[in-house]
């Protein structure tokens, strides 16, 4: 038997409009806040996993590393189907760079040992499709990002991803660190008796020095990419829109734009 | 002395484009730090002729390390390697998913900053300072580097320049960790569904998740003959993943790049990886029915609506108006 971590984020709910502090450049996290849409995806893989008897899996963890609020991100991931769930929390991890995010998840997912590490390619707000392979460094192990299909033969996984010049199929050993696209599945709806239990199904909640994580790799003390500055792109003239109300009315509409700017 | 490393992408003896400019920028930035840019190509059959050949682009070395192509750990240890033996600052990587795998493992290797997405990068007080929109590119921000700087770049952020000439390829030999040797590339490059061309079209139908199925795809193709000429239909990565169109037509980051005069896209929603294969089309329309859609940011003229009772009615008003 084994057990697959899911590594979930929260992000600013899709409709907040997202805003930057001018003093930090840090994202304002302010706000609606909801699972990141990415790891419901890898929920979903994972659960199929289980349920299929492809990998042998006694539990599927959900981990976070975030603010206080990032509990209903992980009450989100067990509505999903997650037995269990780890939250760490502190304020020493404000600032964290990707690099030490990764490291820091590495320290959580070292206690877990797992055989297989799920985690969403991109999270909704920062996108920097990387923490997944920092991960998969930290912990030594083979890492794949970009994954939509997934097959598990004993302890090889056989993945297919878009790269650079077409679709590619790659052989992993067991344990590694996968992180998939939308494209690998369809997220189920939790259950309203699923989101009723979700609180009552066991969050660890641990401080760096209960990780046992090196605060200076961490926070703003370990960060390394550093924000200096912003600017604003050139600016680019606003486009016109059309609220259609009125098929006929809204395709005169289209054929004069096009037409006035003699495309047809 | 501050040198810059570039990892040079290459399939089939060709050095990718978004490497190149990769490298004609990093000897531009070598050239303002005092330094030199090298590149480093790792693959099991890279030729003399193709390594040595990216000196014609600016970089004053060219490290070979033999390992397979196509993953990332043979790429971390292969690098790792060849910043042990100089004085080297930062390391670029062109646009593509291996420059974010890699990049992201080397700077965990090396206790590095990581910068992605990064469309421009300048000098600033010695140091190379890189520029990563944010906020669907409402706003950019200003990245510096503590430690080794490493940069995985947008798609197309940077130009090949043609400077300088060929150099001697060095091989590396390189003792590869563990992780190297439990990745193994089964199949690269596969081209899924026909061979569609996308890239000389003047009029890109676009068609992307919003479309529903590969059956609705007739609308777009409607809409496309109606334009006549040389329109073409293409797709976004959602709608190809999904086996609706060929992976030959699909427009962005892992596609095509495409500057049509009229890009017109049908349920597409405009994520970045789709918008750095299209933004430098002339003229962009997009119709689809989600108001909150993020093509509606840099769309020409946005169409909040349904496609399916718009698209077929103005196909049918463009071949009208053609006459």
């Amino acid at each position: 038997m084994t057990k697959i971590v899911v590594l979930v984020k929260e992000v600013p709910d899709a409709a907040v409009q997202k805003q930057v502090d001018s003093s930090t450049g840090r994202l304002d996290r302010s706000g609606e806040k909801t699972l990141n849409p990415f790891d419901t995806h890898a929920i979903e893989a994972a659960l199929q996993l289980k349920e299929s008897g492809a990998l042998e899996v006694d539990e599927v963890v959900a981990i976070t590393v975030g603010p206080s609020t990032a509990v209903k991100a992980l009450h989100k991931a067990v509505s999903l189907g997650a037995d269990r769930s780890i939250h760490l929390t502190d304020d020493g991890l404000v600032g964290s760079d990707v690099v030490g995010t990764g490291y820091a998840l590495a320290e959580l997912i070292k206690r877990e040992n797992p055989g297989l590490v799920l985690a969403g390619q991109q999270s909704d707000d920062g996108q920097s499709y990387a923490v997944g392979a920092a991960v998969a460094e930290y912990l030594g192990w083979p890492g794949l990002t970009q994954v939509i299909k997934l097959d598990v033969d004993g302890q090889t996984i056989t993945a297919e991803r878009q790269a650079e010049y077409g679709y590619d199929t790659v052989k992993v050993t067991l344990p590694a660190v996968i992180s998939v696209g939308d494209a690998i599945n369809e997220p189920r709806y939790p259950s309203l008796k699923a989101i009723m239990g979700a609180k009552k199904k066991p969050l660890e909640s641990l401080s760096l020095g209960d990780a046992g994580i090196d605060a200076s790799k961490v926070g703003e003390a370990g960060r390394k990419a550093v924000w200096t500055g912003s600017q604003q792109p050139p600016a680019k003239a606003a486009g016109e829109l059309i609220e259609d109300e009125d098929t006929a009315a809204t395709v005169e509409k289209i054929v004069t734009w096009l037409d006035d700017r003699k495309l047809i | 002395m501050t040198n810059i490393l570039v990892y040079a992408l290459h399939h089939e003896g060709a050095i990718n484009k978004n490497s190149l400019g990769a490298v004609s920028t990093a000897a531009k930035l070598a050239g303002e730090l005092g330094g030199e840019a090298h590149a480093v190509f790792v693959g099991e059959d890279v030729s003399d002729e193709t390594a040595g050949s990216i000196g014609s682009y600016g970089a004053t070395k060219a490290f070979r390390v033999k390992a397979q192509a196509g993953v990332s750990q043979p790429v971390v240890d292969a690098l790792d390697a060849v910043l042990d033996t100089g004085d080297y600052g930062y390391v670029i990587f062109g646009g593509g998913l291996l420059g974010f795998e890699a990049g992201a493992g080397l700077a965990a290797r090396r206790g590095g900053g990581l910068g992605v997405e990064i469309t421009g990068l300048k000098v600033a007080d010695g140091k190379v300072v890189a520029e990563r929109p944010i906020l669907g590119d409402t706003q950019i921000s200003d990245i510096a580097f503590e430690g080794l700087g490493v940069i995985a770049a947008r798609l197309n952020a940077f130009e090949p320049v043609e400077s300088g000439s060929p150099v001697t390829v060095e091989d590396v030999d390189v003792t590869f960790s563990d992780a190297a040797g439990k990745v193994e590339v089964v199949t690269r490059g596969e081209q899924r569904g026909a061979d569609v061309n996308i890239e000389d079209a003047s009029v890109l139908v676009t068609g992307g998740r919003g479309l529903g199925s590969a059956e609705n795809f007739s609308v777009a193709d409607g809409l496309a003959a109606a334009f006549g000429g040389t329109a073409a239909v293409a797709a976004t990565r959602a709608a190809v993943d999904a086996g609706w169109f060929p992976y030959a037509g699909q427009i962005g980051q892992t596609g095509k790049t495409v500057a049509p005069k009229l890009y017109v896209g049908l349920g597409v929603s405009g994520a970045i990886q789709h918008k750095v294969g299209m933004q430098s089309a002339d003229n962009i329309v997009a119709i689809n029915k989600d108001g909150n859609a993020p093509i509606f940011e840099f769309a020409d003229l946005g169409v909040v609506g349904d496609l399916h009772s718009i698209v077929p009615a103005l196909a049918e008003a463009i071949k009208a108006k053609k006459g």
